[in-house]
């Protein structure tokens, strides 16, 4: 190699390309190869080959419905782990707001019954730190979930799709669906909402 | 033997609310009724400098400051308060840090009251 190949050859290291223009540059490649030379005819099959298999990964990655995955599956499975770490948190200081008034209570009683009883707060507020190592447990999945919806994207944008024409397709089929579990944050609707809309038929 | 003074400021800091509330609430019941909290290294900092505690309580993975970083800072800054890290981080290699670091105790969640009773007296001596 002399040494403008060479220079050239380091100013590709740094581009990356799309898939259309890998298959477009080994097109060229085979369309410059005498097939019927014994070693260039191999180098072509072998072109040839990794051809086709570009071709089929982009297919296989339209039939996993990968878009579907990155777009839809991973983000909702982080949104309903995020709102895990919410409502156990909301639980949990609902639980210690009863036992700071239980401590109340048992200050004002004798022992051994006060000691009953705060020895049984303590209990509670050691069985409470649950919801700090859940939570920190569940942030971390939601950190990998999040890694790998960006690496599924980046494959996919490899693979010259583009996730937007299906996002709204998921959209339309999920909301079909009347089996979609606990609703979260905003999305849900209050007792309150409820009655409402119900007196509204009245 | 000096009598530990219950009536210091204490210092608090977990980015979780749960569990500032149960270290509180222990402390409580262990006759510290002075305690201050935050929710990350910079605010405790802030709050460090701001004010004279004997006794800093920190968890170790917050944002944007870690406990670490906050253990850094304030033994970089000269001041010698004890400093107990309770984290679920339990890896050697982060005891040997919190160690070169300056930590004076390291309690690994999820612990009890009397593990807490028993690290806050290795530090503060008897009470």
């Amino acid at each position: 190699m002399d040494a403008q190949q060479q220079a050239a050859a380091e100013n590709l290291k740094d581009r990356a390309y799309t898939r259309k223009e890998v298959v477009e540059i080994i097109r060229t490649v085979l369309g410059s190869i005498d097939k019927n030379n014994e070693p260039t005819a191999k180098l072509h099959n072998e072109l040839s080959t990794l051809v086709s298999y570009i071709e089929n990964m982009r297919s296989e990655l339209a039939h996993m419905r990968s878009i579907e995955i990155s777009h839809h599956h991973i983000p909702t499975a982080a949104d309903e782990l995020d709102a895990v770490v919410e409502e156990t948190a909301s639980a949990t200081g609902t639980i210690m707001d009863a036992c700071e008034k239980i401590e109340k209570v048992a200050d004002s009683l004798t022992s051994p019954v006060s000691d009953d009883l705060a020895n049984a707060v303590t209990s509670i507020y050691e069985a409470c730190g649950f919801q700090d190592i859940t939570g920190q447990r569940i942030t971390k999945v939601v950190k990998t979930l999040k890694h790998i919806e960006a690496k599924v994207t980046e494959i996919i944008n490899a693979f010259g799709h583009s996730g937007e024409e299906l996002e709204s397709k998921i959209t339309d089929n999920d909301k079909k669906s009347l089996l979609q579990g606990p609703q979260i944050g905003s999305e849900a609707s209050s007792q309150d909402d409820i009655d409402k809309l119900l007196a509204s038929f009245d | 033997m000096v009598a530990v003074n219950k009536d210091m400021n204490i210092l608090v800091v977990d980015d979780y609310q749960t569990m500032i509330r149960i270290i509180k609430n222990l402390l409580k019941q262990l006759g510290f009724n002075n305690a201050d909290e935050a929710t990350d290294g910079g605010m405790a900092f802030e709050k460090i400098s701001a004010k004279n505690y004997g006794l800093i309580i920190s968890d170790w993975n917050m944002e944007p400051m870690t406990g670490i970083d906050l253990l850094k800072k304030v033994r970089g800054s000269g001041n010698k308060v004890p400093f107990i890290m309770v984290t679920a981080e339990s890896k050697t290699e982060n005891v040997l840090a919190a160690r070169e670091a300056g930590v004076n105790n390291y309690i690994v969640k999820p612990f009890n009251a009397d593990t807490l009773k028993t690290k806050l007296t290795s530090v503060l001596g008897e009470f």
